[in-house]
């Protein structure tokens, strides 16, 4: 953003403390993510940057949390991390199930009470977790699925489908549906025509709501919190324990691991974000 | 009829419209048939839930059931005096059946509630009751302690003979109903839950205060530089974004601790001596700037996307009619973003306002917010009708700023990503 030449002097110092502003902005936003890095290198046992560390000791830097995390003694992390995926992957394939097929008979023109209905599947996204909690605690507990994976994965289906319905449904906004009429035209059956013509098309919003709803599942703490048992523990569940009690810096080490895939997952959906604006701009 | 000559047949006679009002019904039902299976889910495990927190939070059927024979000995009470000894039989009677249940420990948690001192009165009987003859089990109950010979407490017992009481919810707004029906404050020093809801509604306000005074420059600067560089910058929001939740707040607990890298820096320049360290994090500052992080890019996203669709010529168009660069931001772009502004400001403030996670690990005593209040109920004391009542009060307020933002922005129009 070069300034003409013939800005005045006060333009130009505001100018530039804009940028200067903005930039304080970037890096309140970036930075904290880069100071778990150097110390989940720590030798030490503290969670802080040792004097070795500011001298760039060789010494002062080890991979012993990385270690810990993966071959530690009587260690929670494989278990969460397993329980993660499990309940992520299953939690992911029944939000996006659920999601499409309703956000296809939300997109259709004759759908009766669209505004209520929307406001309906959208609110498990704008009720405070809390309230989804507390609400999900009292079901699972009457229906004897309370420190069970299944009722930790239909609670995480309940917070994943709102993603979904709202990415396939801005897919589906510029969706031309005499595809579809060309297809019933040409003799094809009405799932035929979904898994062939419709599917293919809405892709990309259907794998970014499978996004958010796999990064929501995988991140949720507090419904978890009041439905784990014991064998139920996840990585946020781990987390939340080590940041209450003992801050230790393998919890340095799966956070370095989790930002690692959050960055893979970033870049996935900005592909398909790019993906999907191009398939609909063609429609267009 | 010239009507019906006039009508518009198919070739099977049925008149067109008839017709084809009939397709329609068919394809609304066929549209509400794919949207069915999600809606239904969502009624069964999450809105009927929610329902019946409601049920929840009124129910107070544990006390009515628990001690049946006594309350219906108290109707005839008329509370002015100590009951007579009918009522203490009866009392005698369902407490000696709840000693047998093991269930005297709850029926002592509930009274509490209504009226301290219970507890420890009733453990007292428990113990004495064991020895008890036959007859006279007023002048019995009565010597185990003093309270037992207090009306106030057998008036206490009396106000939870209802199998529904609306309590709960005047206790979260620290007020009570006294003998005579009236609704009260709590005193002075046992206030807490007011203080609480202002504390909530405060925080969230400055959170999303904050959030707007940096998102708008950044928002700005995104839309209009070119896309290469804005690219690049967009990263910087959509990575903490997509990171963990508790990553982020453990990031700001290393950095806002004692010894974290925020008061090592502040020493290092000098702004603060080494042994008067800040204390940034366990308090109210600790929950204002990680929740303004946090939140920061749910504010920038919608900010962007609206300055994206402004056109830089209607600036340019601004100043070339003589105004000045700020008089041309005011008065022709910042109008133009105000859509971005509500959308960015409501998402922001629903989201702080029910926060959990961040304030319970940072914010110590005095950062914390009515979700924790509810948690700490669900969790310690116990008291689930109260944790469901809080709930429903925060829920409602919630559910009003959700319905502002359909109002004003409209469901469809939220952006992800």
């Amino acid at each position: 953003m070069a300034l003409p030449k013939y800005t005045e002097p006060h333009y130009r110092i505001w100018h530039y403390l804009y940028l200067f502003i903005c930039g304080c902005v970037f890096f309140f936003l970036i930075a904290p993510l880069f100071v778990i890095f150097p110390l989940s290198f720590n030798a030490e046992e503290f969670l802080v940057i040792t004097d070795g560390m500011k001298r760039l000791d060789p010494d002062a830097f080890s991979l012993r949390w990385y270690k810990d995390m993966v071959y530690g003694t009587k260690n929670p992390w494989g278990l969460a991390a397993k329980n993660s995926f499990f309940i992520a992957t299953f939690a992911t394939i029944g939000a996006v199930i659920l999601g499409t097929v309703a956000a296809l008979g939300l997109s259709s023109r004759y759908m009766p009470y669209k505004g209520i209905i929307m406001a309906t599947l959208i609110s498990p996204m704008i009720v405070p977790l809390i309230i989804s909690g507390v609400a999900i605690f009292f079901f699972m507990a009457k229906a004897g699925l309370a420190a069970t994976h299944t009722g930790i994965i239909i609670a995480h289906i309940v917070l994943g489908t709102p993603f979904v319905v709202i990415t396939v449904t801005a897919t589906l906004s510029g969706f031309d549906h005499s595809v579809t009429r060309a297809a019933a035209s040409l003799g094809s059956n009405p799932v035929n025509t979904f898994m062939k013509i419709t599917l293919p098309l809405i892709l990309p919003g259907v794998i970014s709501g499978a996004l958010f709803a796999f990064v929501t599942s995988f991140d949720e703490v507090v419904i978890v919190l009041f439905l784990a048992g014991l064998d139920n523990t996840t990585i946020p569940i781990q987390m939340w324990t080590g940041l209450r009690e003992q801050l230790s810096p393998t919890i340095l080490s799966v956070a370095t691991c989790l930002i690692l895939l959050s960055t893979l997952v970033l870049v996935a959906a900005e592909l398909l974000r790019r993906r999907s604006e191009r398939i609909r701009g063609i429609n267009r | 009829m010239s009507s019906e000559t006039k009508q518009i047949l198919t070739t099977d006679g049925v008149p067109l419209e008839v017709s084809l009002k009939k397709v329609e019904r068919r394809n609304k039902f066929k549209a509400f048939l794919l949207v069915a299976p999600l809606l239904f889910f969502l009624l069964i495990v999450y809105i009927s839930p929610i329902i019946g927190m409601l049920f929840n939070s009124v129910d107070d059927r544990m006390v009515t059931n628990s001690l049946p024979k006594t309350f219906i000995a108290m109707e005839k009470w008329d509370g002015k005096e100590l009951p007579s000894e009918e009522v203490f039989e009866a009392f005698y009677i369902d407490f000696k059946k709840l000693m047998d249940e093991e269930k005297d420990g709850k029926l002592s948690t509930q009274l509490n509630y209504t009226k301290n001192g219970f507890k420890s009165i009733i453990k007292k009987l428990r113990r004495k009751s064991k020895s008890f003859e036959e007859g006279n089990y007023k002048e019995q109950i009565m010597a185990v302690h003093e309270r037992w010979a207090n009306v106030e407490y057998w008036r206490a017992i009396k106000r939870r003979a209802p199998s529904y009481s609306y309590s709960k919810y005047l206790k979260g707004v620290d007020m009570y109903e006294n003998e005579d029906g009236k609704f009260v404050q709590v005193e002075e020093d046992r206030r807490i839950y007011k203080k609480l809801w202002v504390r909530t509604l405060k925080i969230a306000f400055y959170v999303t205060l904050f959030c707007f005074l940096m998102a708008y420059p950044i928002a700005h600067l995104l839309a209009t530089l070119p896309m290469k560089f804005s690219n690049l910058l967009m990263i910087c929001v959509l990575l903490p974004f997509w990171t963990s939740l508790l990553v982020r707040t453990a990031s700001w607990m290393i950095l806002l601790q004692q010894q974290g890298v925020v008061n090592d820096f502040l020493v290092w320049i000098g702004f603060v001596a080494n042994d008067k360290r800040l204390e940034m994090m366990y308090n109210e500052t600790g929950t204002y700037i990680a929740m303004t992080q946090i939140l920061l890019p749910f504010m920038v996203l919608p900010l962007y996307s609206v300055m994206k669709t402004i056109s830089p010529s209607l600036v340019r168009a601004g100043k070339s009619l003589g105004g000045t660069p700020f008089i041309t931001f005011w008065k022709v772009y910042f109008p133009l973003t105000i859509p971005g502004i509500g959308a960015g400001s409501l998402l922001v403030f629903i989201l702080a306002i029910g926060y959990y996670i961040t304030p319970e690990l940072v914010g110590g005593a005095s950062g914390t917010l009515i979700s924790n209040q509810i948690a700490y109920h669900m969790k310690y004391t116990l008291d689930w009708s109260f944790a469901s009542a809080m709930g429903l009060m925060l829920l409602v307020g919630v559910l009003g700023v959700y319905w502002v933002y359909n109002k004003l922005v409209g469901i469809d129009n939220i952006k992800l990503g």
